[in-house]
């Protein structure tokens, strides 16, 4: 057995150069849900960990002046759902976090680990790309941002550079009539992985639908943002004929497989069904916001 | 392979141990500081056996490196009585025999612990997905979440 490092720097270039340092052969310890997994199926034998819940970029909530949050990676579900102002501002990023695994899991596990394990069946990934949310990556060469849609690029993949750390997720200030809702179809009511997940975040003005983002999670090798169902929200009072055409748009959108938890035909209309109801509860929480 | 010296504090009293940046808190309890009330059921964060709170956090210590203990406040099953008193829980889990094999009862009643410590007055479905995470296979989990129930009105009614 190979000799494996632990470090928990406390500053965020300490995290850094280490991991850079490592050269692909370390680990980032947010939650560790995910991880300690894979080391003990013997999937991944990292050389060195680092644990970066010590850095208070990744560990806390911030509400900015003007209404937006930074949320750091490594918060966990138990942490967020505590922070009234967020639950309230982001109810949809919120239930897709707080959807994952049990109790215990919620106690440490992250929106930065969520979405850097690179399931396409992670929760929080569709109603984050559905919030448009922007994650702040960290690495060698300095600081950027990126659109959350463009993180994963396949199973267990992500756009990340190497060195490149999960810093913290910016959610945009919240307009009047504005909220967000995240659904997902599994075969029993807790505890299990999503067949088909959905995120819709939309703005209502006087009834009409003025702004829209909608995502699907477990319906093809990434999460995916369908511009085609949003368009057909957008302008539209939410009517059957609006959300039938934005329920068509998912479907077509589907690139999914074929596995144990559900066929390609049903998930592929699953993800219309998905589509109306989570952009009614969407809906009705925009109206009394 | 490298030990890391950790320093601690379990069950309110301070703790060292040394352990190499794989182990997990789950093993490091088990085997060296002879905490065996804390158990291994899947290895996976799936069952709840080895349930623990970490800064009074609910958490599988078993997907939880020793490493991380380091300054942090952990509280196991042993720490759950008062010397010889039971917690109003254990004493009810006994009472309405809400256990069978044994074997997921410290997970469960670290995880009621940590429910009843932040909501006093939970419903029954608030309960059974408070303990979704805790797998019992002997009692069809009915009288757990009855003794869980009553446990809270008796303490209510205490305070």
């Amino acid at each position: 057995m190979t000799d494996i490092q632990y470090l928990a720097p406390t500053s965020l270039d300490d995290a850094i150069s280490a991991y850079a340092a490592a050269n692909g052969a370390g680990r980032i310890l947010a939650g560790g849900t995910d991880l300690l997994v894979q080391m003990q199926a013997g999937m991944v034998e990292p050389g060195l960990i680092v644990d970066i819940k010590n850095i208070a970029d990744v560990t806390g909530i911030e509400e900015t002046a003007d209404g937006g949050f930074v949320v750091g990676a490594a918060v966990s579900g138990a942490v967020l759902e505590k922070h009234s102002g967020f639950a309230k501002a982001w109810p949809g990023v919120l239930e897709g976090l707080n959807l994952i695994g049990s109790t215990q899991i919620q106690g440490r596990a992250s929106l930065g680990g969520n979405l850097c394990n690179g399931s396409p069946a992670a929760d929080s990934v569709p109603a984050m790309v559905a919030a448009g949310a922007i994650l702040t990556v960290q690495g060698p060469n300095g600081r950027r941002a990126i659109e959350i849609e463009d993180v994963p690029t396949g199973p267990g993949k992500t756009s990340l550079k190497p060195g490149e750390i999960a810093v913290s997720f910016m959610f945009a200030p919240r307009p009047a009539g504005a909220s967000d809702a995240y659904l997902r179809m599994i075969p029993r009511t807790e505890m299990d992985i999503a067949v088909v997940g959905c995120g819709v975040n939309l703005t209502l003005e006087n009834g009409i639908c003025t702004a829209a983002r909608v995502s699907l999670g477990a319906v093809a090798p990434t999460v995916l943002l369908v511009e085609a169902a949003a368009k057909a929200l957008i302008g539209s009072k939410l009517d059957d004929a609006a959300l039938d055409a934005a329920a068509a748009a998912c479907s077509a959108a589907c690139k999914p497989i074929d596995d144990k938890r559900g066929t390609i035909a049903y998930r592929t209309r699953v993800a219309g069904v998905l589509l109306k109801r989570t952009a009614g509860i969407a809906a009705e929480r925009a109206t009394q916001s | 392979m490298a030990k890391l010296h950790i320093s601690t504090t379990i069950n309110g009293e301070p703790e060292e141990f040394l352990c190499t940046a794989d182990e997990t808190m789950l093993d490091v309890l088990r085997n060296q500081l002879d905490l065996t009330g804390a158990k291994e059921g899947c290895g996976s964060g799936d069952c709840g056996a080895c349930s623990i709170t970490l800064d009074g956090t609910l958490v599988c210590s078993c997907l939880m490196l020793a490493a991380e203990a380091e300054g942090k406040q952990i509280t196991t099953i042993e720490g759950m009585a008062n010397g010889e008193t039971l917690h109003p829980l254990q004493q009810k889990f006994l009472e309405e025999a809400a256990l069978q094999c044994g074997i997921c009862t410290p997970g469960m009643l670290v995880a009621a612990k940590a429910l009843l410590d932040e909501n006093p007055d939970p419903s029954e479905t608030e309960v059974r997905f408070w303990l979704a995470g805790n797998l019992c296979r002997c009692t069809g989990y009915d009288k757990i979440v009855r003794a869980v129930l009553d446990t809270a009105a008796d303490m209510r009614e205490a305070s």
